[in-house]
C-alpha cells in the first residue's frame, strides 16, 4: 500500500471526452456524451443524477466492467482502452473495490470466503489471505459473524461483508453502486459512518447515488443528466482537485 | 488458487443442486459401470474358450468318418476308416505325426449297485488316449496295452460320473454294468474343460476292444485322434494323414472325401477370435452409454452456468480472469464426472461377481483406470462448452442477471 499523505502527480481517475453508444442503427443509445473529469487521490466524490442520466454506465466505465466507446479513460494512470479482457480483470482486481447495490455476494460461501475471493484471484497465499481477510471483516465489525453465509445475514450486515471485500486487496479506488439503496435507515446510517471513516483514512471513493442524504456525505458532487456534467461542486476538503468540465 | 481449493470449490458447485448433481452422476456412473462390466463379461467369455483350447490341447486333430460314420452314398471308396487304417498310419512313421489314437463311441445306461444313469459317454480306446491334452488319469491308473490286447474288462471314468455312480465311497476297484457288461473301474479321470453341450466328465472309458467286442462290431472306428508332434506341427500333420488316408483307402476324387479332419486348434482360434470381437461390441455399446451420459453432463453444465451467470458476474468483477472462471466449471464438470466415474467402478467391481448367462464376468485389470480417465475426459471434453460459455460472459451483462 502506498503512502496516503504524499501528493500524488496523476489523478487516481482521469476521464478525457468519454462517450459509450449502446447498440446500433435505430436502436443506438448515446449513453455517454463527453465526459472529462479528473478524480484526485483521497476524494470521495457522489456521482448523481436521475434515471437514464447515465450514472450506471459511468459506473461500468470507472470499474473497468466496460470500455468506453471513444474517449480516454485513464486509471492511475494506466489508459484502460489499450488492455485486453483478462488485463482489464487484473486492473479490478488490484486497483477497484466494488460494492453494489444488492451486496452480490456470492451465495452458499462464507463471510470470510466471499472477502477471500479478490485475494484467490490476485494469487495471494492461502495463510496471508485469511489472516488480511479476518483483518477486513474485523474492521467492518463482523468478526462474530466470518462463517455466516449470505443467507443467515441481515441486509446492512451483507453490505459490511461487501465493502470488507471491497477493501481487503487495497485497492486504488472504492466505487460504490447505490450502497444504500436496498438497506433501512439505521443500516444506511451505518453504511453511510464507514464510508466516512474511509475517506478520513484518505481512500479514494466514488460512490453512485440518487439519494442527497447520501451525496450529503461526499466532498464533491458531480450531477450527470442525459450523459453530460452539469454540475460539479465541491462541498468540502477545498484543497483536492476539481472537475475539468 | 490450489488444486485442493479447486476441487474444493467444485464440490460446493456440485452439492448447491443435489437432486441434478445426482442425476447426472448417474448417468456417468452407469456408462462407466457398463464399460467396465460388458468388456469383463467378453473377457470372460473369451477366458473360457482359451481355457478350452489348452485343455483340448491345441496338437490334436480328429479324423472322422463323413456323413456320421457312415460312408456315404455318393462316396468313391467302399473302404472304412478302421483300427486296421490308423494301425497303417502310425507304423508309416510320418514325420510330424506322434501318435494315432482309434476311438469308438456310444451312448449307453451305466449302473453302480445303487444308481443307474442313461446315455453316458461310452469310448473304447488306446492307453494312448490318456497322454493326449488333459485326458490324464487322476486317481487309479490307466488301462494298458495288454488291457487291450486281452479285452480286459476294465474301465477308467470321468469325475461327474464317479460321483454320481459311487457318492459316498472311491470307486477304485468297483464294478459297474455298462449296457449289461460289468466293468471294474481303474482309474478316475482328471477333470476335463468343457467345449460343447456335453459334460466332459461324464463319461467312461474302457480298452476299444472290450468295447467293440461287447457293442459296436468290428467296423469303423467312431473317429482317430492323431497327436502331432508339436502345436506347430498340426497343419502339416493334417496334410500327411490326408495322402496318406486317400492312398489307404483308395480314393481317387478328392472332391468328395469320406472323411473329414477337424484341426480343434484352428476351430478354437476361430472362436477366440470371434469372442475378441465380441468383446468389441459389447465395449462399443458400453461406450454409447458413457457417451450419452456425458451430454447429460453438457446439459447440466450449460444450466448450472445459466443459474450461476450472477454469480460469474461478480467473480469476473472481483478480477476473475476468462482462464479462472473456465478452470472452475471444468473442475466441478471433471469431479462430478470422476464421482460419477469411482460409483461406476464400484458398481462394476459389484456386478462382475454375478454370471451373465453362464459367463463369469473377468475384470480386466486396465479397464477400470481408463474407465475412470475417460469418465474425467468426459468432464473436460463436455464440460468445456459450457465452461467457455461462461468465461466469455462480459461482466456488466452477468451482473445483471437475476
Amino acid at each position: 500500500m502506498f503512502a496516503l499523505d504524499e501528493p500524488q502527480s496523476t489523478p487516481v481517475v482521469q476521464l478525457t471526452d468519454i462517450h459509450h453508444v449502446y447498440g446500433s442503427g435505430d436502436a443506438e443509445v448515446h449513453a455517454l456524451r463527453g465526459i472529462s473529469l479528473d478524480v484526485g487521490q483521497g476524494d470521495y466524490v457522489a456521482i448523481m443524477g436521475p434515471s437514464g442520466s447515465g450514472k450506471s454506465t459511468l459506473m461500468n466505465v470507472l470499474g473497468c466492467l466496460d470500455v468506453a466507446s471513444s474517449g480516454t479513460y485513464r486509471l492511475a494512470g494506466n489508459d484502460v482502452k489499450t488492455l485486453d479482457e483478462d488485463h482489464l480483470a487484473r486492473i479490478r482486481n488490484r486497483q477497484v473495490g466494488f460494492v453494489f447495490q444488492s451486496f452480490n455476494l456470492v451465495p452458499r460461501m462464507t463471510a470470510l470466503a466471499n472477502v477471500e475471493l479478490p485475494l484467490v484471484y490476485g494469487r495471494v497465499g492461502r495463510a496471508e489471505r485469511r489472516e488480511r481477510s479476518l483483518e477486513a471483516l474485523d474492521r467492518v465489525g463482523l468478526a462474530a459473524r466470518v462463517h455466516h453465509q449470505p443467507q443467515e445475514l441481515s441486509g446492512g450486515q451483507q453490505q459490511r461483508v461487501a465493502i470488507a471485500r471491497a477493501l481487503v486487496a487495497e485497492p486504488t479506488l472504492v466505487l460504490a453502486d447505490e450502497p444504500t439503496g436496498n438497506l433501512d435507515s439505521a443500516s444506511t446510517d451505518e453504511i453511510l459512518e464507514m464510508f466516512h471513516l474511509l475517506a478520513e483514512e484518505g481512500r479514494t471513493i466514488i460512490v453512485i447515488t440518487h439519494e442527497p442524504h447520501v451525496a450529503a456525505q461526499a466532498h464533491r458532487v458531480i450531477t450527470l443528466s442525459d450523459g453530460l456534467v452539469v454540475a460539479d461542486r465541491v462541498t468540502s476538503r477545498t484543497d483536492l482537485v476539481g472537475g475539468r468540465s | 488458487m490450489s488444486f485442493f481449493e479447486m476441487i474444493y470449490s467444485a464440490l460446493r458447485g456440485i452439492t448447491a443442486n443435489k437432486l441434478r448433481s445426482i442425476l447426472t452422476l448417474l448417468g456417468v456412473m452407469i456408462g462407466v459401470a457398463s464399460v467396465i462390466l460388458l468388456l469383463a463379461v467378453g473377457n470372460g467369455s473369451a477366458q473360457t474358450v482359451n481355457s478350452a483350447i489348452s485343455q483340448l490341447g491345441t496338437n490334436t486333430l480328429t479324423v472322422r468318418p463323413a456323413g456320421g460314420g457312415q460312408a456315404s452314398a455318393g462316396s468313391n471308396s467302399t473302404k472304412q476308416i478302421t483300427i486296421a487304417v490308423g494301425q497303417q498310419i502310425q507304423a508309416a512313421k510320418l514325420g510330424h505325426v506322434r501318435e494315432v489314437i482309434p476311438q469308438v463311441a456310444g451312448s449307453l445306461t451305466v449302473a453302480s449297485t445303487s444308481v443307474s444313469q442313461t446315455g453316458v459317454s461310452v469310448i473304447g480306446t488306446t492307453p494312448a488316449y490318456f497322454t493326449v491334452g488333459t485326458n490324464t488319469v487322476a486317481t487309479g491308473s490307466a488301462f494298458t496295452q495288454a488291457d487291450v490286447v486281452d479285452m480286459a474288462k476294465v474301465a477308467v471314468i470321468g469325475q461327474t460320473l464317479a460321483s454320481a455312480l459311487f457318492p459316498s465311497s472311491t470307486p477304485l476297484g468297483q464294478q459297474v454294468t455298462v449296457g449289461g457288461t460289468p466293468l471294474t473301474i481303474v482309474g478316475v479321470l482328471s477333470p476335463q474343460g468343457s467345449v460343447g453341450f456335453t459334460d466332459p466328465n461324464s463319461v467312461i472309458i474302457a480298452p476299444i476292444s472290450r468295447i467293440q467286442a461287447s457293442f459296436t462290431g468290428y467296423g469303423a472306428v467312431s473317429s482317430l485322434t492323431i497327436e502331432a508332434t508339436n502345436a506347430a506341427s498340426v497343419t502339416p500333420a493334417q496334410g500327411e494323414v490326408e495322402v496318406m488316408l486317400n492312398q489307404l483307402l483308395g480314393i481317387t476324387d478328392i472332391t468328395n472325401l469320406p472323411y473329414t479332419i477337424i484341426n480343434q486348434g484352428s476351430l478354437l482360434q476361430t472362436a477366440a477370435t470371434s469372442a475378441a470381437s465380441f468383446t468389441v461390441l459389447l465395449g462399443a455399446v458400453a461406450a454409447i452409454s458413457l457417451l450419452v451420459g456425458g451430454i447429460g453432463v453438457t446439459n447440466v453444465m450449460l444450466v448450472t452456468v445459466t443459474e450461476r451467470t450472477r454469480e460469474i458476474g461478480i467473480r469476473k468483477a472481483l478480477g476473475a480472469t476468462r482462464g479462472a472462471i473456465l478452470g472452475q466449471f471444468l473442475a466441478e464438470a471433471a469431479t462430478l464426472t470422476l464421482l460419477g466415474g469411482i460409483l461406476g467402478v464400484i458398481a462394476a467391481l459389484v456386478g462382475a461377481q454375478f454370471s451373465f448367462n453362464g459367463t463369469q464376468p473377468v475384470v480386466l485389470s486396465y479397464s477400470i483406470p481408463l474407465a475412470l480417465g475417460v469418465s474425467v475426459a468426459i468432464g473436460v471434453f463436455f464440460g468445456v462448452y459450457p465452461a467457455a460459455r461462461a468465461a466469455r460472459m462480459r461482466p456488466i451483462q452477468a451482473l445483471r442477471a437475476i
